[in-house]
């Protein structure tokens, strides 16, 4: 029986967050501010996925999401799924779920918007329209794509 | 950083209140159908009895960071004619904005010292800002390229005027659609009629994406469309507007689309029904020929004058003395 390798190492207590889209994990890193800690954080990008081509994966050693956490994930990448590990078994999994809105963490891309203008906390509201992800700025009321939108740095 | 329900979030303050009293009035959106007939009923009131003593003792903050004409005068106009007062500015280069006060502890300061508040800012959002600034009603009288929810319902209240009727309209809005804050005002406060819409400009100023997803959502039936003269014969409504060539970012685009502009000429008009009528928010550049004001088709002045009674009504619902 032919055995199968890991293309990224295991871990014994923590998070894989698992079916993120292909060039979307850097992102999620840097969005959810995993770097800025100690814990070791393991990044798998361009893995082969059978139901999507190609994606990403984040492993992150003694860190577990909140609801909240997960919810910013799936703005990113729906098609993620969180597994909870424990002693290096999967003790919980389940898929992000989009928020029904997002405060303080993405930049307007509109630059005529006030937001850009005076330090007013962004907030925009998720609507899903079949397979796209769009936003809508509060403020200006434009609706963008999720990709034109860029995150602020982690507070 | 933090996320929580939309429906909690972004309804605007005093949502929990059913009538009209006390709410800001940001985006045409803000606005329930009811809610604009009956504003527009108040209108009708108004235009019959133009005095009235309703909001003496009453205060308008008129705060306009851009240039306006009609806009700042009617809502003034409006104020006297009720019997309130009015403080204000018509420029930011007389205000502290100049200091580099920020518009939010502007609006803060400046809603204390009023009963309710009117502002124009060339950002957008601008105004939803200042609606979180101060807990007194405030009114979006234009925030950047991106809505003009007051000069709605006067085209709304023209519209009826002229044709007794809103529903079942065939209705052309047509110039710079891109920028236009009147027509993506305009356009979201029809969808609430059964009406059949047409858009017609120069490619690059065309509908913003965001309001036609809004049309398509609401099931509103509309086309786009090059030239004015394609669906001249068959509309009861022309809603014609300039060039916005001040919100252009290069002013290399601006010129190219000033040459295109959509422009109706006297004799475009041979064809119309009878009932058709020409409507512009204003100022007008050369969209339309000036002798087309002689014809019984021209509206827009009538509309303009509009103003007063429909700002008359929204003055007296916000401040809940209707």
């Amino acid at each position: 029986m032919k055995e199968k390798t890991l293309s990224v190492s295991a871990i014994k207590e923590g998070t894989v967050i698992d079916h993120i889209q292909a060039g979307q994990a850097l992102k999620i890193i840097r969005l959810l501010g995993f770097a800025a800690n100690e814990n070791r954080v393991t990044v798998g990008l361009n893995l082969k996925s059978h139901s999507t081509g190609l994606k990403d994966i984040i492993k992150i050693e003694n860190v577990f999401l909140t609801e909240s956490q997960a919810a910013r994930i799936a703005i990113f990448s729906p098609s993620a799924t969180v597994n909870v590990i424990e002693n290096y078994k999967v003790a919980k999994k389940f898929r992000v779920r989009m928020p029904e809105a997002i405060a303080a963490v993405l930049f307007c891309p509109n630059t005529r918007c006030i937001t850009n203008a005076e330090t007013v906390s962004t907030f925009f509201t998720v609507e899903e329209n079949q397979t796209q992800i769009a936003l809508r700025c509060k403020y200006c009321e434009k609706i963008f794509p999720r990709d034109a939108t860029k995150e602020k740095a982690p507070s | 950083m933090h996320f929580m329900s939309a429906s909690l979030i972004h309804e605007p303050k005093r949502i929990m209140k059913q009538s009209l009293s006390g709410r800001d009035l940001i985006s045409i959106s803000d606005l329930s159908k009811q809610e604009i007939e009956q504003i527009l009923d108040a209108a009708k009131n108004f235009q019959k009895k133009p005095h009235s003593d309703l909001l003496k003792g009453s205060i308008l903050a008129s705060c306009f960071f851009e240039p306006s004409t009609r806009t700042r005068l009617s809502f003034e106009a409006a104020m006297h004619r009720l019997g309130g007062s009015v403080i204000g500015f018509s420029e930011s280069h007389s205000t502290s904005a100049q200091k580099g006060e920020t518009l939010f502890d502007a609006m803060k300061i400046i809603g204390s010292f009023s009963d309710i508040l009117v502002i124009r800012h060339p950002s957008e959002g601008s105004a939803r800002v200042a609606s979180e600034a101060t807990d007194k009603p405030v009114i979006n009288a234009g925030d950047g390229a991106n809505q003009h929810p007051t000069q709605t319902l006067l085209d709304l209240f023209t519209i009826r005027e002229c044709q007794s009727k809103i529903e079942d309209l065939q209705i052309a809005l047509a110039g710079d659609l891109k920028y236009s804050r009147t027509v993506h005002s305009l356009s979201l406060a029809l969808a609430h009629y059964p009406v059949r819409l047409y858009f017609i400009s120069p490619e690059a100023l065309s509908l913003p994406e965001e309001i036609s997803m809004e049309l398509r959502k609401k099931g509103v039936k509309f086309s786009f469309h090059s030239a004015i003269q394609e669906v001249l014969p068959k509309i009861d409504i022309l809603y014609l507007t300039r060039i916005q060539k001040e919100r252009f970012l290069d002013p290399q685009q601006a010129a190219k689309a000033m040459s295109h502009p959509c422009r109706v000429l006297k004799k475009d008009l041979e064809k119309v029904k009878p009932n058709f009528r020409l409507l512009s928010p204003l100022p007008r550049l050369d969209e339309m020929e000036k002798s087309i004001d002689d014809t019984p088709y021209a509206a827009y002045f009538q509309q303009a004058a509009n103003g007063i009674p429909v700002r008359m009504a929204l003055l007296s619902l916000l401040l809940g003395k209707l």
